[in-house]
């Protein structure tokens, strides 16, 4: 994976001397909390319900033992012996005191790591596929050209204060795993006459008003991928509602404008663009492709497993995925067990990722949108020990893509944005389910909670979505149907009038009861629900 | 009145800046001021007849005057560019980067605190119209 040379190195720690100087400057009454917001914002520090939130940057998802390891660090040190990895590929942590981050940014700089742009009005944190670099489908390593992209966006001057927030996504695969097509650029790698380049989708993202982006340039060449990107920025920054918060992300610009009026505007200015000699020449990707050239794999490595052990057998199943590498397999960690918090790891846990990372994944990890750890290249002889010491630890429920392997929001319990709370919600439901064999039976199911219309849990995404909502002082939860993140991406739809905690528990049971009548073959609940329509679960559910 | 802060060595241009609607009209204002929502590139064909274009920042959150200074920089302006309005000491390095050259804030700078700002980064990630090399250009000559 990618390390830093001296000129990363001193961007991060210039960066914490400017921020210890910018909160000294807060302490001591210099700066009001007006000012002072967007710098602090600028470096993933929130101002939560009870304490500050701080979200660290874990680029493209990937990280290596000792990252990891000082994550837990910070965890036990800092804040409440445990962290939130979060759809974003970052983590956060929810109990930050002020005059603390300063410390804790030094000691992540020290691991090459950094909070820089987590939040504000800016270009944030790259997210890419979970698998890279390891899945058997994809056509190219995507995260070099992440990187390209993170060191592009990071300080960049002219885009530090756009209408809203703006995140990008690159994959290489047609398989869709990091629900690019709801981001505000997303990216897949592609061919082209033998050539590797970039296609475009712009205008993606959840939130209120939920958009899936469409397609604007089928290939963009590598050495034109940053003013091209350049382009679709200076569009949004000087043409993006500010009017009001709720319409300023890129995708209500795309809308409105339409996608060809919006696409006109940046070939426009990108024929210009490219003019200014914006672009890293191709010996800068080479030089950081190297970074992520395979590991040394064992060639003669076995692809036989003994799977005589049932609970084994289950998890083999569930939480490892196809190998590009015979022998070696991508193995799973789910942060779901029946009654957890979802994505939540205590700094015990993600010291045992860290070691077992290096001991059985060649150093590396990886954190996914669906708030999961993935070791991405464990040989297939190693799995059975991985598997006993994750058990050992609470760490191998068997539950991928399961209807417990859930996404949740922090919701009411931390966030000052929501109505309802998803935390609770999410843990009765993995009560409600806990028995694997009836997960099984359902299948692939994404189930996915926001507090708040905000969608932070993306339930828009969600073949089954939940809406926590305030009516009238209480909470209330709506339920859709029928949304994906996938290569299918799809946007949910809301079945009709909510319901309490417990009510939507049931409704939930009513529609995967309905799927398991109705179903044909080996179809999973999203492709029944598009079979049979939204009509067949109201009825289910509303009489 | 704060005291404007500029990064040049000419003489303080006198004039008052003009808008864009009043400098469009008019052939012989030599400054005019620029709103967030105007389109900088309007000027592209004028920019012989300015010395001062002033570009407004009513909030400092609202960053479309940074694209509009770019604009005008890469279409070879070589004027006074000052921004003004609601501009904060932590805002004038970005500025600096993207071709302003003077400042003109509602509520007074701390020189010492910005002198700090503008010499604390020694690299930077990307080319703007402040032509210093990115990182990239350093790391393959």
């Amino acid at each position: 994976m990618y390390q830093y040379d001296k000129y990363d190195q001193q961007m991060v720690d210039t960066r914490v001397a400017e921020f210890r100087d910018q909160v000294e400057r807060r302490l001591a009454g210099e700066l009001t909390e007006d000012q002072f917001k967007p710098l602090r914002l600028m470096n993933g520090l929130y101002l939560q319900l009870h304490a500050y939130m701080l979200r660290v940057a874990i680029p493209y998802g990937t990280l290596n033992g000792k990252q990891m390891r000082m994550l837990g660090h910070i965890a036990r040190k800092y804040d409440r012996d445990y962290g939130h990895f979060t759809t974003r590929q970052n983590i956060q942590y929810n109990w930050i005191k002020l005059e603390d981050a300063p410390d804790i940014l030094a000691d992540l700089a020290s691991v090459e790591m950094h909070a820089i742009q987590t939040s504000g009005n800016c270009i944030r944190n790259i997210s890419s596929d979970q698998y890279a670099g390891a899945a058997a489908d994809e056509i190219a390593d995507p995260r070099p050209w992440a990187e390209i992209l993170r060191q592009w966006s990071s300080f960049h001057p002219e885009f530090s204060y756009l209408p809203r927030k703006f995140k990008i996504a690159v994959i290489a695969s047609d398989e869709d795993r990091a629900a690019m097509r709801l981001h505000d650029i997303g990216i897949q790698l592609v061919h082209k006459d033998g050539e590797l380049g970039a296609k475009f989708f712009v205008g993606g993202g959840m939130g209120r008003t939920p958009m899936i982006a469409p397609e604007i340039r089928d290939f963009v060449p590598a050495d034109e991928l940053i003013s091209y990107a350049e382009a679709c920025l200076r569009v949004y920054n000087r043409y993006g509602r500010r009017d009001n918060k709720y319409k300023a992300r890129i995708k209500i610009l795309v809308h409105e404008l339409g996608k060809e009026e919006y696409t006109r505007q940046v070939e426009e200015e990108f024929a210009h663009m490219k003019t200014l000699g914006l672009n890293p020449p191709v010996e800068e990707l080479a030089r950081i492709s190297e970074y992520f050239a395979d590991p040394a794999f064992d060639t003669n490595a076995s692809d036989d497993l003994d799977l005589s052990d049932p609970d084994f057998n289950l998890w083999v199943d569930q939480n490892t995925e196809k190998h590009k590498q015979a022998g070696y397999a991508i193995a799973v960690i789910s942060l779901k067990p029946t009654s957890g918090i979802p994505g939540d790891a205590s700094s015990a846990q993600i010291d045992l990722m860290a070691d077992l990372a290096e001991q059985y994944s060649f150093d590396e990890l990886r954190v996914t949108h669906s708030q999961n750890i993935v070791l991405p290249h464990v040989k297939k002889s190693d799995l059975y020990t991985l598997w006993q010491k994750l058990d050992e630890a609470g760490l191998a429920p068997a539950n991928l893509d399961l209807i417990t392997d859930s996404i949740a929001c922090p919701g009411l319990d931390y966030c000052s944005l929501a109505n309802a709370r998803s935390i609770p919600l999410a843990q009765k439901i993995s009560e409600r389910f806990a028995d694997l064999g009836r997960q099984r039976e359902l299948g692939e199911l994404k189930l996915k909670i926001s507090g708040c219309i905000n969608a932070c849990g993306h339930h828009h995404a969600g073949h089954i979505g939940i809406l926590g909502v305030d009516r009238k002082g209480t909470e209330n939860y709506q339920l859709l149907l029928g949304g994906s993140a996938a290569e299918d991406t799809s946007l949910a739809k809301i079945t009709g009038p909510g319901f309490d905690e417990d009510g939507v528990i049931d409704a939930i049971e009513t529609v995967t009861d309905l799927y398991l009548k109705e179903r044909q073959e080996d179809e999973r609940f999203i492709d029944t629900y598009r079979r049979v329509g939204m009509a067949a679960f109201k009825e289910a559910i509303y009489g | 009145m704060v005291e404007a802060i500029r990064f040049r060595d000419d003489d303080t241009h006198e004039e008052p800046a003009v808008s864009l609607e009043a400098f469009l009209d008019q052939s012989n204002a030599t400054a005019v001021r620029i709103e967030p929502g105007e389109d900088a590139r309007l000027l592209i064909p004028l920019l012989d007849r300015l010395a001062l274009i002033d570009v407004s920042f009513p909030a400092f959150g609202d960053g479309r005057g940074y694209s509009s200074a770019q604009i005008l920089r890469e279409a070879g302006y070589k004027g006074e560019l000052r921004a003004s309005g609601d501009v904060l000491v932590d805002q004038v390095a970005y500025m600096r980067r993207c071709g302003f050259d003077a400042f003109a804030p509602d509520a007074a700078i701390d020189t010492k605190v910005m002198e700090e700002a503008l010499g604390r980064y020694d690299e930077v990630y990307q080319g703007t119209t402040d032509n210093r090399a990115p990182i990239w250009k350093l790391r393959h000559g």
